[in-house]
């Protein structure tokens, strides 16, 4: 080629430079840990689940929520949800309302059928499960999954555990809960009603049972000596709960005093309300702030015209008129007698003062510890005993239903291990995606969606489920409210930001690679990565 | 009970790209297929704006013009850094001729096209805020004037980057650089007086004159687009920090500038023969401290002690940005 007048060299391209040799430090992709996974007692990969759903593939966010969590529709429901209180979006505006969109899945799911695969082979080995609450039934969901033979005993009538007998109807419906139950019984598992264990050891080897997993909860109700003449009427609350279920309604009267503070408390009188009574006082010996029971829980027992007596005990009970004392808080918080007496008038009082676990099935156990009334486990959730794992109430632990069903999975996955003659490796867990690692200002301002309340006059009347769902529309626009933390969304951002064309962009799915040979080092792409899944680190020579 | 309209996407609503949306409605910069107008391998410093800030503008420019466009480049670290004999970044038709005429260039290509009577290929001319608002200044506001088809980009590092920060008249008040030291009683460049270009190019007139920043991807594309649209003189400058030049971490070059567009500093406009048409308002508002701050050529603000009286002469800057623009 002729070369214009002066010029010597054919044209290059700037390629032949290869500036990454400028670079100290290099930006490399990792995965952390986002809050909500992190503080979810059943090991749910929310963020994973969320991410198909804010694309509305529903069927997808669904089966990855499954993988760690049998039962979405009840979850959503009746968890406390640690996940919301830990999200980082709450630093934002509000946290994702992420039990709101976990029931929404849920509730499509049995909408639309969706069931569980069948184990893809059987191991031939059978676990015995006692107990089928939330505990067992998901440790008979994780065994099955495994290819396990299943069967649970289950001393009650019916399935559930304290989801039945327990939480009231107005919050959990129980043909969610039967769906739900159904499913994981549809993989495959026996389940026996009316088959209380009464001797582990001998129900095992009658039945051939390689490893069993104990999952009684805690069903006896904790008592308080209180004075009484013979014609009081004092019950316990699990006792009235459960009478909801049966036929044996329980007779409370027109006025009912309910002495505790944590949500079992306010179960029973949000049921007493509903069954009929014009008053409903709960009596409670600290203030509102000490009440174990949660406080949004206390707020809707108010809006539903439930009475509070803080600061008060218990003294004497008679037929229709109940002693009752005033306290205060000494110093260190603790209530102390003022020796102030008032009179309440009632035809009722019921103890929620928490319930103690049954331990008789495991009497002459060798090896196991109890101690403070519940059984102790090892990290592995197996007992001193060994091939007998325990979960749920009755180990020391917090008693949630979300607990429970994380200690079904983690039995279930040590019990496969065990079974194996070998140790479940969980795997090493990734660093926190906190607040400070996302860069928000990526994020569009969205006001968390409110789910729908029914009325009051028949939160007062009925057992009407108090909360609504939302509707595909806003469970859509909560889901998207997710800021992704720790994990690539695939935004484009690092492409976009990089002042020297070092990024791949690999393709849909395919997330992104660095281009080594010309990435200076800047760390604009770790700077604006909005969901904090970018980290330099040193060059080494 | 509350309904709330589904809006396309939440999720990193203003991040580069968006898995939710359709292809067609994504950024230029978030497709596989963009020019890449200025390739990897380039010189600039790490973390520049300037290089980005080109390669944004450049992208949606072709990608506007169907690939068919011919850009005139001001010397400047951009014609330094991308075309060192006989490599060049460019993958676009590009000529470099002088500092001060690359609106007289592009203005000649213009004519040539005319002459020829080659419709279809767009010019651009681009060059530094020096290039631009010094040296250049004469050819920039003829071109204006005579309405010449050309779309002048200036890429604003607020001095005279490549030949080692030497003040331009578009350094900020009370700044740094290697002709107005931090020393004596008012350390740093001039206060209360300047040359804001965009307003300049406003009152010649002519169909477009935007302002844009390489914090805001969206509306810079958005601008180029529009601008690539209209026929006659239409005028873009871009905001681009240098990290070099402002003693700012490369990390955060995009912060520095978004930093400035939220304080209000840096407002983004769109202006239609000489009128304002259109702003990007304030997300999230910061004091101006929060630009500065970020910055070594403005050090001498905050140590030995707060320099209270230009940092509120700043601040009133801000201030009267966001009144005069409606910028909240
Ligand atoms: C009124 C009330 C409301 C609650 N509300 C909530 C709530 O909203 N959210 C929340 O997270 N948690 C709530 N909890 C706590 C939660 O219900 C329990 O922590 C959870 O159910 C414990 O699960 P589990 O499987 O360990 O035991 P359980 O649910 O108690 O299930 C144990 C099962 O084992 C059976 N069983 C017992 N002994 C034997 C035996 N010897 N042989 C065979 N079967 C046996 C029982 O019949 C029962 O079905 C509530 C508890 C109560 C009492
Ligand atoms: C007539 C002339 N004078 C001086 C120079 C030296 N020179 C080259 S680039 C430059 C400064 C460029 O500043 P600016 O236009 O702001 O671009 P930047 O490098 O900051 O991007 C100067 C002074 C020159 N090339 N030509
Ligand atoms: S000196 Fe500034 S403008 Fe020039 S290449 Fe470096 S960062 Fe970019
Ligand atoms: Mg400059």
């Amino acid at each position: 080629m002729r070369k214009p007048f002066a010029i010597t060299l054919d044209v290059g391209s700037s390629l032949a430079n290869r500036t990454g040799t400028w670079r100290t430090e290099r930006p490399v992709y990792l995965d952390r840990l986002p809050p909500c996974n992190h503080a979810c007692p059943a090991g749910e990969n929310i963020q994973g689940w969320l991410y198909h759903a804010e694309s509305g593939d529903y069927r997808r966010a669904w089966e990855e929520l499954v993988q760690n969590n049998p039962m979405p529709a009840v979850m959503g429901r009746v968890c406390y949800h640690p996940c919301e209180s830990a999200c980082n979006r709450g630093q934002l505006d509000q946290p994702v309302s992420i039990h709101a969109v976990e029931r929404f899945l849920g509730d499509e799911a049995i909408r639309r059928g969706w069931a569980f695969p069948q184990p893809a082979s059987e191991s031939g080995k059978r676990v015995l499960i006692v107990g089928a609450g939330p505990s067992g039934l998901s440790a008979a969901y994780h065994l099955r999954r495994l290819g396990h033979a299943v069967t649970i005993h289950e001393a009650g009538p019916m399935t559930g555990g304290m989801m039945r007998f327990g939480i009231p109807k107005y919050r959990l419906p129980r043909d969610v809960l039967h769906a739900e139950v159904q499913r994981i019984v549809d993989m495959g598992v026996t389940i026996k009603l009316n088959a209380k264990v009464d001797n582990i050891l001998d129900t095992m080897r009658a039945g051939g049972f390689d490893a069993a997993f104990l999952a009684v909860g805690a069903h006896l109700a904790k008592r308080a000596y209180i004075p009484a003449g013979s014609a009081s009427r004092i019950l316990d609350a699990v006792s009235v709960l459960r009478g909801m279920e049966t036929a044996e309604r329980p007779q409370l009267g027109r006025r009912v005093v309910v002495y505790g503070g944590g949500n079992t408390a306010l179960d029973v009188a949000r049921t007493a309300k509903r069954l009929g009574a014009e008053e409903a006082i709960i009596v409670y010996r600290r203030t509102r702030e000490k009440m174990p029971a949660h406080d949004f829980e206390v707020q809707e027992a108010l809006e539903e015209g439930i009475l509070f007596k803080w600061l008060t005990t218990i003294k004497q009970a008679g037929e229709t008129t109940f002693t009752v004392e005033k306290m205060e808080l000494d110093e260190t918080g603790f209530p102390q007698p003022t020796g102030e007496l008032e009179t309440i008038e009632a035809d009722s009082l019921v103890l929620a003062l928490g319930q103690d676990v049954d331990l008789s099935l495991l009497d002459r156990v060798p090896g196991l510890v109890i101690e403070d009334g519940v059984v102790k486990v090892d990290a592995n959730m197996m007992t001193g005993h060994a091939g007998l794992f325990a979960g749920g109430d009755m180990v020391p632990s917090e008693r949630t239903v979300t607990v429970a069903v994380g200690h079904g999975k983690k039995a279930a996955r040590n019990i496969d291990a065990w079974l194996r003659g070998a140790r479940y490796a969980p795997a090493p867990k990734h660093e926190l995606a906190s607040f400070e690692l996302l860069n928000p200002w990526y994020y569009t301002d969205a006001p968390k969606s409110v789910q729908p309340m029914l009325d009051i006059l028949r939160r007062q009347s009925t057992f009407e489920e108090v909360t609504g769902g939302l509707d595909e529309g806003n469970a859509l626009f909560e889901a998207r409210r997710c800021l992704s933390c720790g994990n690539c969304f695939e935004c484009d951002n690092c492409y976009g930001v990089c002042p020297d064309n070092a990024v791949i962009k690999l393709g849909p799915g395919q997330r992104f690679e660095f281009n080594y040979e010309y990435c200076k080092g800047c760390g604009i792409c770790v700077s604006e990565c909005p969901c904090g899944a970018i980290r330099m680190e040193p060059e080494t020579i | 009970m509350t309904t709330q309209p589904v809006k396309f996407y939440q999720t990193g609503t203003f991040t580069v790209g968006n898995r939710l949306l359709d292809e067609s409605q994504r950024s230029v910069q978030a497709n596989m297929e963009r020019t890449n107008s200025l390739n990897s391998g380039h010189r600039a410093c790490q973390g520049c704006g300037e290089a980005l800030g080109a390669r944004y503008a450049i992208d949606a420019a072709m990608r506007a013009a169907g690939n068919q466009l011919v850009a005139a480049n001001a010397t400047g670290c951009l014609e330094v850094f991308s075309t060192p004999y006989p490599e060049t970044s460019w993958q676009v038709p590009w000529i470099h001729s002088l500092f001060g005429n690359a609106a007289a260039v592009a203005s000649g290509i213009a004519a040539a096209n005319r002459v020829k009577g080659r419709k279809g290929v767009q010019v651009i001319a681009q060059g530094g805020d020096g290039g631009t608002t010094d040296i250049g200044f004469g050819c920039l506001s003829g071109m204006f004037e005579r309405n010449d088809d050309v779309l002048y980009i200036c890429y604003d590092n607020e001095a005279y980057m490549n030949t080692g920060v030497q003040r331009s008249s578009a350094t900020p008040p009370a700044a740094r650089t290697a002709t107005t030291p931090a020393v004596g009683k008012r350390p740093g460049n001039v206060a209360g007086t300047g040359k804001n270009l965009p307003l300049i190019a406003m009152a010649h007139g002519i169909p477009y004159v935007a302002t844009a920043s390489v914090a805001n991807l969206h509306d810079l594309e958005a601008k180029v687009t529009r601008a690539m649209g209209i026929s006659g003189a239409r005028y873009i400058h871009i905001h681009v920090p240098c990290p070099l030049g402002w003693g700012s971490a490369p990390a955060d070059t995009i912060k520095v500038a978004r930093m400035a567009v939220e304080s209000g500093l840096f407002p983004l406009i769109e202006a239609e023969h000489g009128e304002v048409v259109d702003r990007a308002k304030i997300r999230h508002r910061v004091p101006v401290d929060e630009y500065l701050k970020l910055q070594r050529r403005f050090a001498h603000l905050f140590r030995p002690e707060r320099d209270t009286e230009r940092l509120a002469m700043i601040q009133a800057v801000a201030d009267r940005n966001i009144a005069r623009f409606g910028l909240m």
